[in-house]
């Protein structure tokens, strides 16, 4: 499927999330269902959270314990193929990347997105980072129902 | 006749690498690129780049060409540039022919790079010279260059990884990408890419390919058809798709041209793009002192191309007298961070093709 269309099946992103308590605090999910030479998530994380050793074409392995999810990997991989999930009363709280413009505003709503384009729910926009370091890739905070947690991938402005 | 000791034919990262190191090593050095500016196909490319820190992973394309330039800038007592140039003839006797200004300047070389990269292959289908269909390299180079839309609304054919960074580039500019096309059963490039494109609302169609352009005068409407398992077109699977601009990206080829006119053995390998050099461990070609890097020696990634010129760049500099004291060292670091860049499954057809082209390794 993922080869076929680029949309990765439910039990593959699954496999990428930890156990519902263990979100309790954000932690990042790494979609990179691939061998592929490179490794910018594992030297970027300053808490030696993410594994891929010396070869660079390992698929990178996260210790949940030590993820802290802060989302620096988030906007270090060149893929956009991490967010980090957090799950708060109700809601899934995620940061992701985004490299479109306009740049969401925060308290905005926004559309929710699944790994198809399908537009599946309401998404408040929490909060927009942007330094230096991130280099033009955002990090958006937002916010959706608990129910989307596993189908939730990105957010697209309403008027499109 | 100028004499130079070593030239360099080519700016784009192969090229930029090897100059530097070269010139780290006390050598003299002549790169020569014909664009106006130097950096290769890197200025365009507006993406975070895979692979480890030392080829400057998660740093844009454009950012990378900036830094390889200005590595060089450092050393611009021993490197001479000369763009808007191109090398029109290599000869037996160490010279190589440019033109440069309307005028032709010959200069003999000790040691020659060649890293003239690849060209991009076309499609042949009905109408494929109408204009709005265009190479990926122009789209790259009209957008992201010059700020100008090749269209609004277009169609992607080829689903490695150019044909999905470049439908992604095309959104972030504002184009509508209305499908990408792939003859083959599977996505070509990286997953990440194609997700990322999926995500957008992007119609991924495997099997599936362009059988002919229509158009008065420019692309109105494309045609596309679904292939079978043995790539044979299915009969009434036909559909009109309504764009301004088509994309192709079908692939590279290895720009060989100035190589079989110095006499070189190539071979053709289709692993590597088409006509290549046979080559040693340290990219020396069958002609004594000339050496390649980069995509003329296989269309590989940017990472590569980097890392291949910085070998190159020193292994061409020993050869004419300005080897260094940590010398091995260095190559065989090089030589490690190829491998490693080539040894997932994605460097599977690029380890068969350079099989095929290595002389007696003599590293």
């Amino acid at each position: 499927m993922l080869d076929k269309t680029g949309v990765a099946t439910p039990e593959q992103v699954k496999s990428r999330f930890p156990q519902p308590e263990q979100l309790l605090k954000p932690k990042a999910i790494i979609e990179c269902y691939e061998d592929i030479p490179c490794n910018p998530c594992s030297t970027s994380c300053p808490f030696h959270a993410i594994e891929i050793g010396d070869d660079i074409n390992n698929q990178p392995q996260l210790n949940v314990d030590l993820c802290t999810g802060c989302g620096i990997c988030v906007t270090s991989c060149p893929g956009l193929a991490i967010m980090t999930a957090e799950i708060r009363n109700n809601l899934a709280i995620f940061k992701i990347p985004y490299e479109f413009l306009p740049y969401p505003e925060p308290n905005s709503i926004w559309n929710g997105v699944n790994r198809d384009g399908k537009v599946i729910c309401d998404a408040n926009i929490v909060k927009v980072l942007l330094t230096n370091k991130q280099d033009k890739t955002v990090l958006v905070t937002v916010s959706v129902d608990k129910k989307y947690l596993y189908d939730f991938v990105t957010v697209r402005n309403k008027n499109e | 006749m100028t004499n130079k000791e070593l030239i360099i034919v080519g700016g784009g990262p192969a090229g930029l690498a090897a100059a530097y190191t070269a010139a780290q090593t006390g050598c003299h050095v002549l790169l020569i690129d014909r664009n106006p500016q130097m950096g290769g196909q890197l200025i365009k490319q507006t993406h975070k780049f895979f692979g480890s820190e030392k080829q400057f992973a998660k740093t844009r394309g454009l950012n990378i060409a900036k830094k390889l330039i200005s590595d060089v800038e450092t050393c611009s007592d021993r490197i001479e540039i000369i763009c808007d140039a191109t090398v029109v003839g290599l000869y037996a006797d160490q010279v190589v022919n440019v033109l440069h200004n309307e005028k032709y300047y010959k200069y003999h070389f000790d040691a020659l790079i060649i890293a003239t990269g690849a060209g991009e292959k076309m499609l042949a289908f009905e109408n494929n010279d109408l204009p709005g269909i265009y190479g990926a390299g122009a789209v790259q180079t009209l957008m992201n260059l010059y700020g100008v839309l090749p269209g609004q609304n277009i169609v992607m054919v080829g689903s490695g990884n150019i044909g999905l960074i470049v439908s992604y580039q095309l959104i972030q500019a504002g184009v509508h990408v209305k499908a990408l096309l792939e003859a083959a059963p599977k996505i070509g490039g990286y997953k990440v890419h194609a997700s990322k494109l999926r995500r957008l609302g992007v119609d991924i169609l495997t099997q599936t390919t362009i059988q002919r352009a229509i158009g008065n005068g420019c692309v109105n409407q494309i045609e596309t058809i679904e292939l079978d398992d043995s790539w044979k077109p299915i009969k009434g699977t036909e559909k009109l798709i309504d764009v301004d601009a088509v994309c192709i990206a079908v692939g590279l080829s290895p720009l060989y041209q100035l190589l079989a006119m110095g006499g070189a053995e190539l071979k053709y390998v289709p692993e590597l793009g088409g006509m290549v050099p046979i080559v040693d461990g340290l990219h020396q070609t069958t002609i004594n002192n000339i050496f390649v890097a980069g995509d003329v020696a296989g269309v590989e990634e940017a990472s590569s191309a980097i890392v291949e010129g910085y070998l190159s760049g020193l292994a061409a500099a020993a050869k004419i007298g300005y080897q260094q004291p940590d010398y091995q060292k260095s190559i065989a670091d090089y030589q490690q961070q190829l491998k490693n860049l080539r040894s997932g499954p994605f460097g599977a057809k690029i380890r068969a093709g350079l099989k095929k082209v290595e002389a007696k390794t003599n590293a």
